[in-house]
């Protein structure tokens, strides 16, 4: 959705990583939406996520729905298939993909009204089923490309630009995710690079439903006094709850962390999460109190942030459903056609 | 009195019963003891939007001649649900017969002059032999079933033979079975006079090497033949068991005999929004998938479908249609979603449907429409219904040709992406309008593109340029052209004698019409028949328009909906396509289609239609 082409030479002295690859071959098109706006800081941190990951671009398949956040896409890895689906529904293609070959790396796009509003059905499913995916939600609690209407995420009394004030309930995307049965649930700030790369690159190295609700703030429509989604308020009412340092198995650890300040968790891929303890005991393994501690923050305003939840180990939806070990659309002829000699004992038998 | 309804093989029973009371598999084997004696049958079921406690009616047409279907008219009642009696005492023909449970005992008056009553004390033998309720009911239609037996002549033998391969290695379930039979054929012996019953069952050999099938069964084995790996599905009637047979079929032929891992994935979602984006989802990044639904479904998947089309991502949907609009009639037949599936979602669209006609086309058509989808790259639909679907139906045997392979359509692979081949996703390279596409994850640098439901070029990019959507909307007609060509073509009968007359029919009317044209033939009434089994539609259907001065267009909704796209697609006088339309949610019979065939012709001759128009 661009049309400015972007000039595909790169320096030379830019860093190859274990793929062979800079990290300008994980961007995409130029971006078209506003300039300031939270979304594009976010793809930018996808695009360092895949970069740091080691990832092959063609590797990953972007899917998103209808809004800002669902345009991004284009933003990012521009070398990988992209598919820009209808409003609400991005889950259900996703889910479809991912069923067709499970050895790509999903990544799902979608704003607060898409996933919370005209999508909350398929957000809710998605998460449930185990798709193993990372789904991030561009939040920022408006309706950004048909000019500043509330969505469902705009917290009770928060004030729109034209002074409207929310009378609504807000839905909680993360407590959502949780309750649904998702297996990997963050939040962070699209302001925090440092929180949100690590989050995403354990996401995408999760094995299962992984969730990030990052705010965004919207520029043109909702980063005015009276609003609980723009920079200004979110800088000053987050609460992280842990810092994660992403570590791939394969490294070598140099950081040192002073003993009982930082947990380790190993993610099914062997992939290492450090989490380091900010000020308060969070353990974010009991998803009982992972939902009290969020629902406590909301409680008071604050933006609780952090990595929320996490089963390290969950079964994905091709475990549920014990497919084979290859992806169903390399499955030919000869795998899927029972043939003619089976069809006459199938006929045989309807006699 | 008028005398008594004679007839050997050649006449209709109908069973009404409560639901939920076990009374289908009962019935079931009726009508395939009869099929066993070597005489076609046609069975239907007639049930409500209920799983227990309402009426249900099951009808059995017994056909020598091989007439499948539904005749109308009944000759025996066999009336076992006191909710329905006057209903179904007032259906029988004149002559007919009421079989009924006289246990207790009925005013007379609770009868009619006009037919022929034969009382059994069901209940009471029941009761007599049985103290467990379940058995009670259960066992009560096994001894109706043996005391018609006795009545119509069905060789007790073949309803042995029935048992012995439905409770195999159920010894216990046999002999209560088989002892149930003999109690109502030993009562009826003993009490009744089964010459009075001048209905018969007589061994004969026009069954053949048929198969007796229901559709939705038939088409889910077509859909694992036609390498489906994806099934999204909601539960809707009557699809439901379509999903359920897609399943089951998995189970036993798409395991891996080592590791016992499936070859597919079925997913009930959790909505036909879902279903159909799982679908798409699963045909962008190249599995085969499909999914079943009905009318309401449909609806739901409109915006999904224009996605499909537009974006060109392969997608099966096997529309097992039911009485419209809106909720309508659920447990009903029609062929009402004709418009709703062609012309399905905002914008200039248009889609490609198939027809088939019995289970056995379901089969192959399902199996076909995987192929179709993945080599036009576009929404394809199954047009099935509820009187195909629900119905166990008599038809030629499966077939399949070992030598043929899934053909997956236009699909760039790295290698020639590699070699440098030219890729443009919307790029009509061949003239057909069908593009290259490329699978995600095909090449590091090479093939990708950005898929969505907006504008673009030749390359997938971005664009809101007139002449650049022009192009495109042009290339996607000329796909459709080409989907004309390729789809299963239009089947033609004709009329011993030359005629000016044609009838168009589809689908579920196949049977009926193929009575019907014998009727009319036997009147002295010559039409040629053409059977559409596909749409957009070929220059065949166009060629046969032409040929004919009038064209009769059967079909089973109220709107001639079928008829609206054959003058949507040709330049035609809309006089001369004259619409016979059933639509109560029976499905369509001989007798009507013939009687109303034969009154308009009736009208024609005596006023040219050409004069009295001028």
């Amino acid at each position: 959705m661009t049309y400015i082409a972007k000039p595909k030479l790169h320096h030379p002295s830019l860093v190859r990583n274990k793929a062979g690859f800079t990290r300008r071959d994980y961007e995409g098109a130029v971006s078209t939406l506003c300039a300031g706006c939270g979304h594009d800081s976010i793809s930018a941190a996808i695009i360092q996520a895949c970069y740091e990951l080691d990832i092959l671009p063609h590797q990953v398949a972007k899917l998103s729905g209808i809004g800002c956040s669902s345009k991004a896409p284009t933003y990012f890895v521009g070398a990988s298939h992209g598919f820009n689906t209808v409003h609400g529904r991005m889950p259900s293609v996703m889910t479809g993909a991912n069923l067709a070959n499970k050895d790509l790396m999903y990544m799902g796009v979608s704003g607060d009204g898409d996933s919370a509003s005209i999508g909350l059905g398929q957000f809710a499913h998605i998460m449930r089923r185990g798709v193993n995916m990372t789904y991030i939600v561009m939040n920022n609690g408006v309706y950004g490309l048909t000019k500043g209407q509330f969505s469902a995420t705009a917290d009770k009394g928060s004030i729109s630009k034209k002074g409207a004030a929310n009378s609504d309930e807000s839905i909680d995307l993360v407590s959502l995710a949780i309750l649904m049965g998702a297996t990997f649930v963050g939040r962070s700030f699209s302001g925090d690079k440092h929180q949100l790369v690590p989050l995403i690159k354990a996401a995408m190295s999760h094995k299962g439903a992984a969730f990030l609700d990052v705010i965004s703030p919207c520029v043109a429509f909702n980063n005015h006094a009276g609003s609980t989604k723009s920079y200004e308020y979110v800088r000053e009412h987050n609460e992280a709850v842990n810092r994660l340092d992403f570590i791939e198995d394969r490294e070598e650890i140099t950081t040192q962390y002073e003993p009982g300040t930082a947990t380790t968790v190993q993610q099914h891929d062997g992939s290492l999460l450090r989490l380091r303890k900010l000020g308060e005991e969070y353990d974010p393994s009991d998803k009982v109190a992972a939902m009290k501690r969020v629902q406590e923050g909301l409680a008071e305003g604050e933006v609780v942030t952090g990595l929320l939840y996490l089963d390290p180990t969950p079964k994905d939806l091709h475990q549920n459903l014990n497919t084979v070990d290859v992806a169903l659309n390399t499955l030919g002829t000869a795998d899927l056609c029972p043939g003619s000699a089976t069809l006459d004992r199938i006929n045989a038998s309807l006699r | 009195m008028p005398p008594a309804i004679a007839a050997v093989n050649d006449f209709v029973v109908k069973f009404a019963n409560v639901n939920g009371s076990g009374s289908a598999s009962a019935n079931e084997l009726f009508a395939r003891s009869i099929l066993r004696m070597g005489v076609p049958v046609s069975p239907r079921n007639i049930f409500p939007s209920n799983i227990q406690g309402l009426p249900t009616w099951y009808e059995v047409r017994v056909t020598e001649k091989g007439y499948l279907g539904r005749r109308g008219g009944v000759d025996m009642m066999v009336a076992m649900n006191p909710q329905t009696w006057a209903q179904d005492v007032k259906e029988i023909e004149p002559g007919g017969y009421l079989f009924y449970d006289s246990t207790k005992p009925m005013p007379s008056s609770m009868f009619r002059d006009d037919i022929n009553v034969i009382g059994v004390p069901l209940t009471a033998i029941t009761n007599a032999t049985y103290t467990d309720a379940r058995q009670r009911q259960l066992f009560k239609n096994i001894i109706y079933v043996g005391a018609l037996s006795i009545l119509l002549g069905i060789d007790p033998e073949e309803i042995k033979r029935l048992f012995g391969e439905q409770f195999k290695g159920k010894e216990k379930l046999l002999d209560s079975n088989v002892k149930a039979l003999n109690l109502g054929r030993d009562w009826a012996s003993q009490h009744l006079d089964a010459s009075a019953v001048k209905l018969k069952v007589r061994r004969a050999n026009t069954v053949g090497n048929r198969i007796f099938v229901e559709g939705n069964n038939a088409a889910a084995l077509g859909a694992v033949y036609g390498g489906a790996t994806v099934c999204a599905w909601y539960p809707i009637t009557p699809s439901s068991s379509l999903a359920e047979a897609f399943q089951s079929h998995c189970k036993r032929l798409r395991h891996d005999k080592e590791t016992g891992k499936a070859k597919y994935a079925i997913i009930q979602a959790e909505d036909e929004l879902a279903s159909i984006g799982m679908v798409i989802g699963a045909g962008w990044n190249g599995a085969r998938a499909f999914t079943s639904t009905s009318g309401p479904g449909i609806s739901l998947m409109t915006e999904f479908i224009g996605l499909a089309s537009f974006a060109e991502v392969p997608a099966v949907i096997v529309n097992v249609q039911r009485g419209g609009p809106s909720t309508g009639m659920p447990t009903r037949t029609q062929q009402s979603d004709l418009l709703s599936c062609a012309y399905a979602s905002n914008g200039d669209t248009k889609h490609v449907l198939l027809f088939p006609e019995d289970p056995r086309e379901c089969f192959e058509f399902t199996a076909e429409a995987l192929d179709l989808a993945d080599r036009l790259q576009t929404p394809v639909f199954v047009m099935t219904d509820l009187d195909i679907g629900m119905n166990h139906r008599l038809c030629e045997p499966f077939k399949w040709d070992d030598n043929r392979q899934l053909d997956r359509g236009k699909v760039m692979t790295a290698e020639e992406l590699e070699a440098g081949k030219t890729f443009g996703r919307y790029l009509d390279v061949d003239g057909d309008g069908i593009p290259f596409r490329t699978y995600p994850g095909t090449h590091p640098t090479k093939g990708s593109y950005f898929t969505r439901g907006t504008t673009k070029d030749e390359y997938a990019k971005y664009s809101e340029e007139g002449a650049v959507y022009v192009r495109n909307m042009e290339r996607l007609q000329k796909k459709l052209h080409t989907a004309s060509k390729i789809a299963p073509q239009p089947l033609r009968y004709s009329s011993p004698k030359p005629t000016r007359y044609g009838v168009i029919y589809f689908g579920s009317t196949s049977p009926a019409m193929a009575e019907a044209l014998d009727h009319l033939e036997a009147d002295g009434n010559h039409v040629n028949a053409l059977r559409v089994r596909s749409f957009p539609f070929s220059k065949a259907v166009e060629d046969f328009i032409h040929e004919h001065d009038k064209v009769f267009i059967v079909e089973q909704n109220r709107d001639a909906q079928l008829r609206t796209m054959l003058m949507a697609d040709f330049t035609l006088d809309a006089r001369k396509l004259v619409p016979v339309l059933h639509f109560d949610g029976t499905p369509i019979t001989a007798r009507f289609i013939a009687s109303d065939i034969a009154k308009k012709l009736d009208q024609m001759k005596v006023v040219p239609f050409e004069k009295a128009a001028s």
